[in-house]
């Protein structure tokens, strides 16, 4: 079924009785050509490609619980293309690109807003770094601006700038970041593979694999064995779990990222702001909640919850930077697990088991890649050989030095 | 979380900072370890969901390294040594 505002409306006359369900609930046949491992973003989202563009028939996603019940429904939906690095900018440009084009290529409103993103400086060194990274943007065809102060001023009169220690001296813009509706985005990749084909089964764990003779047959589920072609692996922080059932050991560890959402309120804040020195950044939902962040909180951990000098970390840097914030009251927090790669970078890349190939190490910025994300795992599934923006992200690169390690903290995750 | 100091008793975690994996005391050779061993103890991580042994510094106390035992789904810490002690104890002359 194509939706349309025609749809709509007829369906409002009506009384909504012509939706049907937006996928199948398939059961698990006993073989696919490619299995993917994990119903978020990433893994729906190479389903999608691989069935629409990459013209793969036979395709399954597995997730142990929903769809969308992990980090694709748990972030911050912020999106944007501001990296530095050869390795990575490409990439990011290329998924911001499918961003542009996705609710048309979806059939689905992912409520996609451009409304900016702006990293705020303040010191020299900090404009140096940022002014360098915009120009490293442009080079890639990304959009930077760099504003000044009175600029800054003049679009959000109500932030901080002569605080003491953090004084705002500029800051570096991207007019086409901004937001978009999480779930719509499992959703709306969710129902586009479907209807392209692709089995979308909940509620099938994987809890091994089957490789005989150095090759990957298939998979272990709660729902039984599963046999298939090749096996993706897309499961965010659950990667060194999974990957340990085929023997991995991998330049991962898990960690808990948490955030907040406050009461709904008018419109306040037009874009994105990342107060990166003071560890916050905050936009409002269009429901008028501000969503807003900030560290890790440290410490490997696979439970979905933080604790409490990170919820005290995060407020002083609200407070500081944006002090109108204590007015709002605090509705909602939570967490998700983070696959924090030793360089922060990701990896998609084939395993040295055949047929079993890997997509993780998104530490906490994997919502903006998911298109490319998807794209680049489907080509490499379907053609066996890096996608061109991906080249970089190799699971061997920390054997062989060499890291895409964008704020050069070198092998602390809870660094990047 | 309160991390119970065996010098100091119950500290609030936020006066430490992570430093990783417990197995991270025991660094190769450097007069004999391959490229290969440095690559895995650089790089290579369990990352297990349950139990795990790691380290906490005290930067905001005594600046001693701890090794937590603490599971990592509930969070829940069962046993906390000075690092120097587990070193030893497994050989290691300082
Ligand atoms: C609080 C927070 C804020 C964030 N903010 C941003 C942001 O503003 N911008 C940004 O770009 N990124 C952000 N991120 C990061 C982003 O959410 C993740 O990098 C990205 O969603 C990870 O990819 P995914 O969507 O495929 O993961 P997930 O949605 O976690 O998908 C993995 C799936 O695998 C399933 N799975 C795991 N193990 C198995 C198994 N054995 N068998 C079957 N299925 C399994 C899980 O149930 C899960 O559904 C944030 C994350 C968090 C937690």
């Amino acid at each position: 079924m194509r939706y349309s505002g025609f749809k709509v409306i007829k369906e409002a006359l009506t009384g909504h009785r012509g939706w049907t369900p937006a996928w199948r609930d398939p059961e698990p046949q006993s073989h696919y050509d490619i299995v993917i491992i994990g119903g978020g973003g990433h893994g729906l989202a190479t389903a999608h490609y691989l069935s629409k563009v990459y013209d793969e028939k036979r395709v399954a996603v597995l997730e142990k619980g929903w769809i969308g019940g992990g980090n694709v429904g748990r972030n911050t939906t912020i999106i944007r293309s501001n990296y530095l690095l050869d390795g990575n900018e490409p990439f990011y440009e290329m998924s911001l690109k499918l961003w542009e084009g996705l609710e048309q290529d979806l059939n689905y409103n992912a409520m996609i807003s451009q409304r900016g993103i702006m990293n705020l400086i303040h010191s020299d060194a900090q404009r140096d770094a940022f002014v360098r990274r915009g120009n490293a943007m442009m080079l890639n065809g990304a959009d930077a601006e760099y504003l000044n102060e009175d600029q800054i001023r003049k679009e959000y009169p109500f932030l901080n700038f002569d605080d003491a220690r953090f004084p705002i001296k500029g800051g570096l813009a991207q007019r086409r970041g901004g937001t978009v509706r999480h779930d719509a985005v499992a959703w709306g990749f969710a129902r586009s593979a479907d209807s392209h084909g692709v089995d979308i089964i909940q509620n099938c764990e994987v809890q091994g694999f089957r490789i005989e003779g150095g090759v990957c047959k298939g998979v272990e589920t709660s729902r039984g064995f599963v046999g298939a072609g090749k096996v993706g692996c897309a499961v965010a922080g659950n990667s060194g779990r999974l990957m340990a059932m085929a023997g991995m050991r991998l330049p991962i560890e898990s960690h808990v990222l948490q955030a907040f959402v406050s009461e709904g309120l008018k419109p306040v804040l037009p874009g994105v702001i990342t107060f990166g020195a003071g560890h916050f950044y905050v936009s409002q939902s269009d429901k008028g909640g501000l969503v807003f962040g900030g560290d890790l909180d440290g410490y490997n951990s696979y439970a979905q919850r933080g604790n409490l000098p990170v919820v005290e970390d995060v407020c002083e840097g609200g407070m500081a930077i944006m002090p109108m914030i204590g007015r709002a009251r605090m509705l909602r927090m939570w967490g998700g697990i983070m696959d924090m790669s030793m360089d922060g970078s990701p990896i998609i890349d084939r395993t040295h088991i055949d047929g079993l190939y890997f997509n993780g190490g998104w530490c906490y910025g994997g919502f903006k890649a998911t298109p490319a994300s998807g794209y680049a795992f489907a080509h490499l599934l379907a053609k066996d050989e890096p996608h061109e923006t991906a080249t970089a992200y190799r699971i061997d690169r920390f054997r062989t030095g060499h890291m895409i390690d964008e704020k050069g903290m070198g092998n602390q995750p809870n660094l990047h | 979380m309160i991390i119970n100091h065996p010098l100091l008793g119950p500290r609030d975690s936020a006066e430490f900072i992570y430093m990783g994996d417990a197995g991270l005391i025991n660094r190769p050779d450097p007069e004999t370890a391959s490229g290969e061993e440095w690559y895995a103890y650089a790089y290579l991580r369990d990352n297990p969901a349950g139990e795990h042994r790691e380290l906490w510094w005290h930067e905001g106390g005594d600046r001693s390294w701890l090794v937590v035992t603490r599971n990592t789904v509930t969070h829940e810490i069962s046993k906390v040594e000075i690092a120097r002690d587990v070193a030893r104890a497994q050989g290691r002359s300082k």
